[in-house]
Order: structure tokens, then C-alpha cells, then sequence
């Protein structure tokens, strides 16, 4: 188990906040990150952990920071690197930044923060929502001294009591994206669905929620096998959920935390026909020029409608004079991302259509070889998703209502 | 207005400034002040001669100010450690205060200054905070435990906090109980007895699957991290354990999924494979395992190497997957590769077309790492599955034609490996693959090729111009190149002999008198007393047939990957080492495995186990470099006693089977027994020895000793009755001892006459609860008449422990001897050796030590041995002796390097019968 401790390095790996746990590891030992991170990059053996004779170390990066945990023992790892960008994530909901400059402005809440997440190395309150109700920002403008919250030791960890809104709300999002691998020639090699459930709670007090989707599990057991479901191949959920009660009948049963947060997740391995289906002829004349053919074709009912399709091109990054032509929607072309980034505002069902680019490219070719980065794209259609799931009810019963 | 401000000092005189600052009489200058410390302190500047100043500003109603203070403390306290006893006061104070958040605030940061005379002051406090009203304390008092045995664990046991502790486990609250679980894991994994302090019961294992499904993600690990240590007593608990368990696999942490994996797979170890349970368990692993690859990359990296663990442990979770492995054009460089690994682990007949055309795809990309590896791949595929060689080696040959230089390398490379594998079947591709000679530039590329050379010299017609062309450059060539070298020029001369007598001269004067290189020189000085005493002879030598390679080449040792899984989401099972190779002392905590199936789901072990024949590892020893020649030693028969005759002898001789109707037999057949077992080799037991003497036992006395036939382990005892009246109601119980060991059966012996004595075999069993022992073999047993209980000590032999099933593959040998650390190997000297190394080797294995292969090297003969503990600790020995000597050498080598003492007892014992 166990960090021993926390640094957060700037990008050439001065330290810049650090909080020593266990003390069995000199703190001067991060001077050696650093250098054995620049000698594996340079062998090509880099891992997310470094190991020297004194410590291991395991880090992630994030904004040009370093986040490194040290240990001496066998520490549980896959727990030390959820708990890193959990670190990443909480104070990012507090400084709304995580970076070099609100590190520096803000040391005192995070050698505070610091203190609460992490006892002896191991992770303890990380909830941001909970936190915030006792470590503040604004601590010295409070005359009473602040207390912990219940729910620091609750069952419920996240969420405090006695929240109260005037108008009960509750938001639901079913946001799915797609994976797919296809060959050249177009054959479909794989396709995956991966999905989560957002949601945004406005309630008051402690309340119960019941969601109900149409799980082919539960339809089966329940004799409604007939009716159109989904078989849900590995759904992970928010801690709120009962895991316990839905193992035994698929209830999704939870007290939310207030406000936004992602209550499941899921993926489904089934083969989908693209919506939008991208075809690309790429002519490239080495020291001269680059031209692109983009053909964009949505394969779904005619009378629904994507929004706000994105279609991003990779390009050679030191293609110049960009020139584009196109019988609908717009082109952009971002040079720091090596890309060109065709958007159409509303893409109806059954329609195809084409775009054309036109690169320079310098007379000496540049050395380093580049990947082939694939197509992407991003669109929208309202009430329907890929896989089919459908949110059939959501129950919710309020408790305490003070 | 942010902190940012705090940073910018003065720079003259600053510490005096502060100093002042700290000393006001205004609150929130003093805070200011501390705050403008603590800057100084995130920077590296050296504060620490402020430290009574700030200490002063410790007692505040101002919680801010106090953390900071706090957190001064924490960090000067060690360089101050006498000035430090000032703020003892005040800690003590603080474990009062009204506020819990100060109440832990203060335990908190006691237990974390690391001054001996801090931490006699914390006891009292800590006592308190365990017993706190309020959960917020009590959990952070458990943490404190742990700490406190960090730095003093004698105290934590004197003051009884063990105790409180496991108290902790039973409260009400999940949060205390998943710290207090915590804190005892760490306490037990750095016990310096190596056991223990506290065991979990079935009564606490209920009360943390309870917790489980209540506390913080965080505690979850915790829980099941712990769990994964117990080991439950039967198949219904293990069931049990597993079904509460299951849930956790749909949690959104990474690491919650990861531990709970980790306790099903060790659960399944101990319910029947082929159960319909176990079935349905392994098919819920396999989504959630699948999903950890959509995490970060760190956490999907993490995940990766476990998958590899349990890929080889349990080949079926995931053998529908493969296209998960599929790598992404945007993974981190160690994902891609790990992926790699696992698409070959996985690679079989039916998806063979899919992961070649894909790794097709990899050759092409742009990372020289990570082609490299996918075109190994490649031909990694064509050794594994068989049908697809020949699809494989044309793929590899449209690589070649790229001709990118590194990509032509690596397939030379793996192409040698096919040609191994497969002989005569793609030599046709040696035109295309002599073409790219000159591009080769890497060593283990030319040696490949030099080997392909010399090893088809009779078809490839310009074989010697090419070898010559090497030759030029010889003394620069890379020691692996010139020795390949040597060998093909030897080869190419021994198969047309007709214009290439200069060409091995040449060669052989390079290697004899121009290198340096002792390797070189003695095997360009073999070949060349080869050639000239017996050409015929080297003939058989040079060109003899090769030991075929396997199919995997880089499988984990069973018992390493045993221990690896029970490490499943640590460190070691990310190195895929055992935690003892990168963690310093007793911290490295207690060695694991997997717990032994129940018996009956056990495998028949053989009766009789034949010796391995040999060429083909001393083939391997002196082939660590690749295509060396190896000589074609005649297969030596060994002898093997039928293990069943020696048995049913020793049975018939040494005493009779017991009665059950209680009847004393006076034994008789000592002297017999002992002519008859110098003549026949039957296995050796030791002689019995009095336990119990009779002024000891009041009249009862009890000589024993240990045996073990056929794979049934037996206390050989007579008792003898001393006293004047008869004995009755025997009954026999064994102590918690270091193999588990315990009776198969009640003693059933009925009443023992004044006077007479009477033998009685007491079959034994492993599945006995385990305790590590000092002397790790001794045993302590209560026997009880109806006179009244009596207890003894005795020292099991070890020999009876090792198992029926201890002959290691040769291969599975060369590797784990390779692999255990020289630290781990220990040397001994063997007095009175009698017999020549076939008898030595032949009393060992009566023992069930097998001898794996035998060498002789200078004159010396090598004895390589194995043998396998009944708790599943390989021991692996090389036993070197001089013959007509009557000393030996034994190394021993084992991950349990502390059974060695007894070993060598062992052997010792045995050969001096």
C-alpha cells in the first residue's frame, strides 16, 4: 500500500509543494527524478514507474506538472496512480486550474488538502464536495471554527446533509461515443460503444434514487424478454451505487451527491453500422504538395438529424497554405494540432457530402517520420443513442425533508 | 489577494525580520509571519532556527494557524528533536480539545514526528482517541497504530494498542474499520517474526465483507487488499467470500476492481476448478478486466502487466479477447508494447489471421521500439501456433523487402528461430535473406545470419565467400559474432571439405591465438583437436541434432507466478519480481502463495518418477549462445527402484501394521530390518528416537520417528508402557507448526498392557492450521492416556516433506536457478560421501530428490537436483563431487532460502545410509 510522499514538480522538476507521510524515505531523493525520467525517455523505455536503489517512484503528468509518489515497499500501485489524478482532480475543482501559478497562490489549502487526503500514505477523504465544507479557501474569514462534516465518516461519503434547494431538480444525459477500427478497404475490425449516464442533482435532503433502464438482464429475468433491451457487457458505477443490490436484481439504487457527476458507465461490444461513415483519398506529392478528398455520409434515418458534426483531418505538420473547398459547413485549419477541422452545424439522415484540401509542403523533408493519427469525428443526434439504451424511469423518493 | 505574496522576502536579514514578525502580539500579524515560514519551507530555505519562535505560536484557537504550525513541526521536529519536547504540552492538550477535527488533527501529526521522546508522550493520548466518541478520531487514532509500530513496535505491543486495534475491526463504523484494517496489514506484514500478529477468523472476515459494502472506494481497497491474505478454511467459505466479492468487479475505481480481482483469482485456486462456480466466476473477470484498459494510461499500464499474470494463470478468462489488445494510434509507447506481449500470450489458431495482419500494420509504424518488437512478434507467432509459420515467413520476407534497416535486423533475427524450429522447410527464403548481408550491423543480427550460413552451408554456393567476407573484420566483431563464426566456418568445412581447408585454418588461428577471449579460444582450440584426431567424430559433434525450442519463451517459473498473484495490483506485479527482490528487510513482509487445492481435487502423483534423459539440458547449458553444436550423448538408462516394492518391504520389516483391535506386538525385526536395508536401496527414514522418556511421561514412554511412502506421510511411534497398570484412551494432538502438519486420523490405540510396548503408524496430513516455527521443522505434540498429558518436542525430519511431484522440467531448472538471486544461494559441504554419483543420485530420489541432469565436468561430476516442499517451495541443488573423494560441495537455491539448514540435514542423514 502507501505513498510515502507526494511532490508536485514543475516541468523541469523543481519541486514545488511537497508533504512527506512516512518519513522512511529522504525527501532529497526526488532530485534523482528527474534525470532517470530524461535517461528512459531517451532509451525508450519510459514507464509511468521509475525505479532507483533507494525508492520507487510513480508519477503522472498533467498541465507541464509533475505529480510523483514515493514508496520503499510493495505498495499497492493501481491505487497509488487512481489516487494521483484523484489529487489532480480535487484540485482542479478547487482552483479551477491546476498549474504553477495556483499551486503558488493557494500552498496554504493544499498543504491543508494535502494533510486530509492522505494519512501515513494511505488515501482517506477525497471527495472535493465534502472537503470544501471544512477546508476553505477563505479559512481566516471564518470566526467559528469550521467542523468536519458527517459525511467525512458517513456511509454516505458524498454527500453532507442538510442541502436544501427551493425548486427540486434532476438532469439526465446518456452520452455514448463510439469506437471503431476499420481496414482499408473498410471492413469493420472492431466496434465498441462506450457510454455513461451524467447526471445533475439539484434535491434537498437525503434522497433515494431508483433508475431503471432497459437491461436485457433485468428484462429477461423479469419475463419482459420480448421487449427491446440492451445487454450491458461491464458497467462500472459511481460509489454511490448499492454494487450489492444490483449484482443481486439489477436495481441501480443510490443517494446522489449534489450536483454533477458520472453515475455509470458501460461498454457494449457489438458491431454498429457507422452513422457517418468518412471516406478519404489522400494524394501526397513528397516536396510539393499534399490533397486531400473527404467524402462524409450519414448512414442514418432520414429524418433525424446530427448537430454539430466535427470532422477532424490530420495533416504533415509542416504542411503550409492551406486551401479548401467545400459545398457546406466550414473548415478551419489549426496548425498547432496538425489538423483541419470541417464542422457542419446540421448534417440530415441519408446525405453525402465532400470536401477537398489543398496543402504546400516545404522542399526538404522534415526527418523525424510521423504516425498515421486516424479521422475523427464528433456529432450529436437528439434522443437516440448508438446502443439503444433507453432511461425508462427514474424513481425518486424524498427523505428528511427538514 | 493569494498566498503568492508570502514568497517574496526581503532578503536581508529575513530570518531576524520573521523572527520579530512571529513574536507580535497582533494574531493575524503572527499568522502572516507563519505563513511567510512555511513559504520559505515549500521553497528549500532552511527555517529551522525560528522553531522555538513558531512552536510559541502552537497554542491558538485559530485552526488555520495551528495546521501551519503543525506542519512546521513535522518537518523540523528531527532536526530539533530536544526543543521539539516543548510542543508535547500542547499536542496533549489538543487530543482534548472539544473539536474533534483538533482532536485528530493533534494524533495526526504526533504520530508523525518521528522523536523517541514525542512518542512516549503520544501513548496516552492515542489510548484516548482509539475509545473517541466520534468515528472522524477514532479512524485517524487507527492510522496512529500504525505509525507508532514504525517507530517503536515494541511499544505498540507493550501497551496493548494491538488489542485496541483489533477492537476497531468490530466498530460500528466503516471508515474506522477499513483504517484499522490498514493499519493491522501493515503491522503484520513488517512483524518481524515474519508471522502475522494478528490472524484473521471467519468472524472478523464477516464483519470486514460487511464494512465492504459501506466505506470510502479507498477503505474498499483496504478491505479487500486484506482479505486476500486469509486464507478460508473450506470450499463453502471460499464460495461465500467469493459471491460477496463480485460486486466490487462493477466498481468505477480502477483499483477496487484490481484488488477484488485479486482475491478471486486466489479463491479460485482453492474451489474445484471444473465446478460450475468457478466457471461462472472466471466469466464475470473477463469484462472488467477488459474495461480497466478504457483508464488512464498509467492505471491501463498497471493493469496490462496483471493481465499478463493472469493470462498465464488462467489462460481462458481472456482467450476471446484479443482484439482489446489491438494497440491505438494514440497509446502511451509502454501500453503499446505491453499490449504486444499479451497479443502473443493470446495468439492462437483461430484469431491467428487477425493479430498477423495487424501486426503487419505495427511494422510500419513509426516507433523503432515498438517495431521491433511487433515484427519479434511475428515470429514469435510463428513458432507458437504452428499452421501459421508459413504465413508468418512470408510476411516477415515482405518486411525484408522494405528494407528499412532496423526492420531486417529484427526479422533475420526471428527468422534463425524459425529455421530452428521448423528445419528444412523455408530454406528456400536464404537467397532473399543472404541479399541484406551488408545492411546488418547489429550484432545479434549478424550472428543470426552467420548461423543460417554456416548451418545451410550445403546449399548456399557462395557460403565461403560470404563467411570470408566476415572473417576480414574478425577482431572487431562483437564476441557473439565470432563465436557464431567459428562455428559456421567449422560447419561449412565439415560439409565441403573440398576448397575450404584454408578458410578454417584462418578461422581457427583468429580464434586460438589472436583473441583474447577465453570462450573463443577454448572452443576454437576443441574444434580444432576435433578436426585433426577424429574428423568423423566432430562430424557427429559439430552437425549433431539440435534440442528443439519451445513454444513459450518467456513464461514465468509456476511458483513465482503463484507468489505474483497473490500480488496481483502491487508493485511486484508490475516488476514481475517477488516483492523480497526490491524491498529492503522485514518489510518485504511474509512470502505468499497460493493456497494448495483440497485434496481430491489434487492430480494422481506418479509412482515412480524416471530421471529426465540428459542430452538435452547439457545441450542447453552450453548453448547460451545461439546454434552452438552439441555433442549427441548416448542416453544413459537410469536406474530406477520401483519406489511400491521398497515400501511393502520396509512395511514388512520395520514393524507390523497396526492393529485396530488394540493388540501390543512386541517388535522383533530390528536386526532383519537393518541387514536387509543395507542391501536393498529402499528409501532411508531415520532411526526412531525417544521422545518421551518414562520418568517423564509417568511411566509412558514414546520413541518415534517420521516417515513418508507412496506419498503418505506417517509418525512412526512406539509406546511403552513403563508403569505398573494399563494404559488407556490414547489420544494425540498436534501445536500449529511451520508445514501445517497434523494427524490424518485419531490415534486408534487401545489399551497398552503394564510392560509391553506396541508400534503404531500415524498417517499424517498438511491441511493442519500453519505457524512459522523456531527450528523451522520442529513440532510440538500433546499426548494424552488416562494417566494424564503429557507434551513433547521433536524435530520433523524435512525429507518427509518433499513431494512426489519435485522433478522440474529441465528447462523450467536452467531458468529458475537463473533467476533466484545469488543471494539466495547457499553452499555446504557434504562429509563421508560414499558411492559414486548414480548411487547418490539414486538414494536421493528413494527420498523424492530427483536429479534433473548429470555432468561431467573436469573430472568432477555435477549433480543437478530438485525437489519440492509439501507448502509448494521449490529447492533446486547442484551437487558437485570429485569422485574417490569423500567430500562434496552442495548449492542450494530457493525464494526460501531459510529451509536450506534442513536440507542439507536431510541430505546428510540420507547419504550416510
Amino acid at each position: 500500500m502507501s505513498s510515502s510522499a507526494i511532490y508536485i514538480l514543475d516541468v523541469k522538476g523543481k519541486v514545488l509543494i511537497s508533504r512527506n507521510y512516512r518519513g522512511d524515505i529522504d525527501l532529497g531523493v526526488i532530485e534523482k527524478f528527474m534525470p532517470l525520467l530524461m535517461e528512459k525517455e531517451e532509451e525508450g523505455l519510459l514507464t509511468p514507474i521509475l525505479q532507483t536503489s533507494d525508492c520507487t517512484f510513480a508519477y503522472i503528468k498533467t498541465n507541464n506538472l509533475y505529480i510523483v509518489s514515493t514508496t520503499k515497499k510493495n505498495a499497492n500501485i493501481a491505487l497509488v496512480f487512481v489516487f494521483l489524478h484523484k489529487i489532480v482532480q480535487v484540485m482542479t475543482e478547487y482552483f479551477k486550474e491546476l498549474e504553477e501559478e495556483s499551486i503558488r497562490d493557494n500552498f496554504v489549502v493544499i498543504y491543508e488538502l494535502l494533510d486530509e487526503l492522505l494519512d501515513f500514505g494511505y488515501p482517506q477523504t477525497t471527495d472535493s464536495k465534502i472537503l470544501q465544507e471544512y477546508i476553505t479557501q477563505e479559512g481566516h474569514k471564518l470566526e467559528i471554527q469550521p467542523r468536519i462534516p458527517v459525511a467525512v465518516t458517513n456511509a454516505v461519503s458524498w454527500r453532507s446533509e442538510g442541502i436544501k434547494y427551493r425548486k427540486n431538480e434532476v438532469f439526465l444525459d446518456v452520452i455514448e461515443s463510439v469506437n471503431l477500427l476499420a481496414n482499408a478497404n473498410g471492413n469493420v475490425l472492431r466496434s465498441e460503444i462506450v457510454g455513461a449516464i451524467k447526471m445533475r442533482v439539484y434535491l434537498s435532503g437525503m434522497p433515494e434514487l431508483r433508475l431503471g433502464l432497459n437491461d436485457k438482464v433485468l428484462f429477461e429475468s423479469t419475463g419482459r424478454g420480448k421487449s427491446k433491451s440492451v445487454e450491458l457487457e461491464d458497467v462500472k458505477f459511481h460509489q454511490c451505487v448499492r454494487l450489492s443490490r444490483f449484482e443481486i436484481d439489477r436495481t441501480i439504487s443510490f443517494i446522489p451527491p449534489d450536483g454533477e457527476f458520472e453515475l455509470m458507465s458501460y461498454r457494449l461490444n457489438t458491431h454498429v453500422k457507422p452513422l457517418i461513415w468518412i471516406e478519404s483519398v489522400i494524394e501526397r506529392h513528397a516536396h510539393s504538395r499534399v490533397e486531400y478528398m473527404i467524402k462524409a455520409k450519414s448512414q442514418f434515418k432520414r429524418r433525424s438529424t446530427a448537430n454539430n458534426v466535427e470532422i477532424v483531418i490530420p495533416v504533415p505538420h509542416d504542411a503550409d497554405s492551406p486551401k479548401f473547398k467545400t459545398t457546406i459547413g466550414s473548415l478551419k485549419y489549426a496548425p498547432e494540432q496538425n489538423a483541419i477541422t470541417w464542422t457542419i452545424k446540421s448534417f440530415p439522415g441519408g446525405k453525402e457530402f465532400l470536401m477537398r484540401a489543398h496543402f504546400g509542403l516545404p522542399s526538404v523533408e522534415c526527418e523525424d517520420t510521423e504516425g498515421k493519427p486516424p479521422i475523427h469525428v464528433k456529432f450529436e443526434i437528439p434522443y437516440f443513442t448508438t446502443s439503444g439504451i433507453q432511461v425508462q424511469h427514474c424513481y425518486l423518493e424524498l427523505l428528511k425533508l427538514q | 489577494m493569494t498566498d503568492s505574496k508570502y514568497f517574496t522576502t526581503t532578503k536581508k536579514g529575513e530570518i531576524f525580520e520573521l523572527k520579530s514578525e512571529l513574536n507580535n502580539d497582533k494574531k493575524e500579524k503572527k499568522k502572516e509571519a507563519v505563513k511567510k515560514v512555511i513559504a520559505s519551507m515549500t521553497v528549500g530555505k532552511d527555517v529551522s532556527a525560528l522553531f522555538p519562535d513558531v512552536v510559541n505560536c502552537m497554542q491558538t484557537d485559530n485552526l488555520e494557524l495551528k495546521k501551519l504550525v503543525y506542519l512546521y513541526l513535522m518537518n523540523y521536529a528531527k532536526s530539533q528533536p530536544d526543543m521539539a519536547i516543548m510542543a508535547v504540552n500542547t499536542f496533549v492538550k489538543d487530543c482534548e480539545d472539544p473539536n474533534p477535527l483538533i482532536r485528530a488533527l493533534a494524533v495526526r501529526t504526533m504520530g508523525c514526528i518521528r522523536v523517541d521522546k514525542i512518542t512516549e508522550y503520544l501513548c496516552e493520548p492515542l489510548r484516548k482517541c482509539l475509545k473517541d466518541e466520534d468515528p472522524y478520531v477514532r479512524k485517524t487514532a487507527a492510522v496512529c497504530v500504525a505509525k507508532l509500530y514504525d517507530i517503536s513496535s515494541g511499544l505498540v505491543e507493550d501497551q496493548g494498542f494491538l488489542d485496541q486495534l483489533k477492537e476497531l475491526l468490530s466498530d460500528s463504523n466503516p471508515m474506522v474499520v477499513a483504517n484499522a484494517v490498514a493499519a493491522l496489514s501493515e503491522i503484520n506484514e513488517s512483524s518481524p517474526t515474519g508471522q502475522p500478529l494478528v490472524e484473521l477468523n471467519t468472524s472478523t472476515i464477516n464483519k470486514l465483507l460487511t464494512a465492504l459494502n459501506e466505506c470510502t472506494e479507498w477503505g474498499q481497497v483496504f478491505i479487500l487488499d486484506s482479505l486476500s491474505n486469509y486464507n478460508p478454511k473450506d470450499d463453502r467459505e471460499a464460495q461465500s467470500i467469493c459471491e460477496r466479492i463480485t460486486p466490487r468487479l462493477a466498481h468505477a475505481n480502477a483499483a477496487v476492481v484490481l484488488s477484488a480481482v485479486k482475491v478471486l483469482m486466489k479463491m479460485m485456486e482453492i474451489l474445484a476448478a471444473d465446478t460450475e462456480f468457478c466457471g461462472g466466476l472466471s466469466k464475470k473477470l473477463a469484462p472488467p478486466l477488459v474495461t480497466l484498459l478504457s483508464s488512464e494510461p498509467e492505471v491501463q499500464y498497471v493493469a496490462l502487466r496483471n493481465i499478463n499474470l493472469i493470462v498465464q494463470k488462467k489462460p481462458d478468462i481472456l482467450k476471446h479477447e484479443m482484439k482489446v489488445f489491438f494497440v491505438k494510434y494514440n497509446d502511451p509507447i509502454y501500453v503499446k508494447l505491453e499490449k504486444l506481449d499479451i497479443m502473443i500470450r493470446l495468439a492462437s489458431q483461430a484469431n491467428i489471421a487477425q493479430v498477423l495482419s495487424e501486426l503487419k500494420e505495427y511494422a510500419t509504424e513509426v516507433d523503432v521500439d515498438f517495431v521491433r518488437k511487433a515484427v519479434r512478434a511475428i515470429g514469435r507467432c510463428a513458432i507458437k501456433v504452428e499452421p501459421s509459420a508459413e504465413r508468418c515467413v512470408s510476411t516477415l520476407l515482405d518486411l525484408i523487402q522494405t528494407k528499412v534497416n532496423y526492420v531486417v535486423q529484427e526479422a533475420i533475427v526471428v527468422i534463425k528461430d524459425i529455421f530452428r524450429k521448423y528445419p528444412n522447410k523455408y530454406e528456400s527464403i536464404i537467397s532473399t535473406l543472404c541479399e541484406n548481408l551488408d545492411t546488418l550491423d547489429e550484432p545479434e543480427a549478424r550472428a543470426s545470419m552467420v548461423w543460417i550460413i554456416g548451418e545451410y552451408a550445403e546449399r548456399i554456393d557462395n557460403a565461403d565467400e560470404l563467411l570470408d567476407s566476415f572473417l576480414e573484420g574478425f577482431p572487431d566483431e562483437n564476441a557473439q559474432v565470432q563465436l557464431q563464426l567459428l562455428t559456421a566456418v567449422v560447419k561449412l568445412f565439415l560439409k565441403r571439405p573440398a576448397h575450404t581447408q584454408a578458410l578454417v585454418q584462418h578461422v581457427l588461428s583468429l580464434a586460438t591465438q589472436d583473441s583474447d577471449n577465453p570462450d573463443l579460444r577454448d572452443r576454437g582450440f576443441i574444434y580444432w583437436r576435433l578436426l585433426s584426431t577424429d574428423p568423423a567424430a566432430a562430424k557427429e559433434v559439430v552437425l549433431a541434432d539440435k534440442p528443439l525450442i519451445s513454444e513459450e519463451t518467456d513464461l514465468l517459473e509456476p511458483t513465482l507466478l503463484d507468489e505474483l498473484i497473490c500480488h496481483i495490483s502491487s508493485l511486484a506485479s508490475v516488476y514481475h519480481k517477488p516483492p523480497t527482490a526490491f524491498v529492503e528487510g522485514r518489510s518485504a513482509g511474509i512470502r505468499k502463495t497460493l493456497p494448495a487445492a483440497k485434496p481430491g481435487v489434487e492430480e494422481p502423483v506418479p509412482e515412480a518418477t524416471v530421471i529426465p534423459s540428459q542430452e538435452s539440458l547439457i545441450g542447453d547449458l552450453l548453448s547460451m549462445d545461439i546454434g552452438s553444436t552439441i555433442p549427441q550423448a548416448p542416453v544413459v538408462q537410469p536406474i530406477t527402484n520401483v519406489d511400491l516394492l521398497g515400501g511393502d518391504l520396509d512395511i514388512l520389516l520395520t514393524g507390523p501394521t497396526p492393529d485396530l483391535s488394540g493388540g501390543a506386538q512386541p517388535t522383533t525385526t530390528g536386526l532383519l530390518g537393518d541387514i536387509f536395508m543395507s542391501t536393498t536401496p529402499v528409501k532411508f527414514n531415520p532411526p526412531k528416537t525417544c521422545w518421551l522418556p518414562a520418568e517423564k511421561g509417568k511411566g509412558l514412554e514414546l520413541c518415534g520417528t517420521f516417515s513418508r511412502r507412496a506419498g503418505q506421510m506417517a509418525m512412526e511411534l512406539t509406546i511403552t508402557n513403563k508403569a505398573m497398570q494399563s494404559m488407556s484412551g490414547f489420544a494425540i494432538q498436534f501445536n500449529k507448526n511451520s508445514f501445517g502438519i497434523s494427524p490424518a486420523q485419531p490415534l486408534n490405540v487401545g489399551a497398552v498392557p503394564p510392560g509391553q510396548s506396541l508400534e503404531y503408524r500415524l498417517l499424517l496430513n498438511t491441511s493442519g492450521p500453519i505457524q512459522r516455527m523456531d527450528p523451522l521443522t520442529t513440532l510440538q505434540v500433546a499426548i494424552k492416556n488416562n494417566v494424564d498429558v503429557f507434551y513433547y518436542a521433536c524435530q520433523i525430519p524435512i525429507q518427509i516433506l518433499f513431494t512426489e511431484d519435485g522433478s522440474l522440467d529441465k528447462r523450467v531448472f536452467l531458468t529458475t536457478w537463473r533467476d533466484i538471486p545469488s543471494a539466495n544461494e547457499v553452499q555446504y559441504t557434504l562429509n563421508d560421501i560414499k558411492g559414486t554419483a548414480d548411487m547418490i543420485s539414486n538414494k536421493m530420489t528413494q527420498s523424492n530428490v530427483f536429479t534433473i541432469a548429470k555432468r561431467n565436468v573436469e573430472g568432477q561430476d555435477m549433480l543437478y537436483q530438485s525437489l519440492k516442499l509439501t507448502n509448494n517451495i521449490w529447492v533446486l541443488l547442484e551437487l558437485k563431487l570429485t569422485p574417490g573423494a569423500t567430500s562434496a560441495t552442495l548449492s542450494l537455491k530457493s525464494r526460501s532460502v531459510e529451509v536450506a539448514p534442513f536440507i542439507f540435514q536431510a541430505y546428510d542423514s540420507i547419504l550416510k545410509v
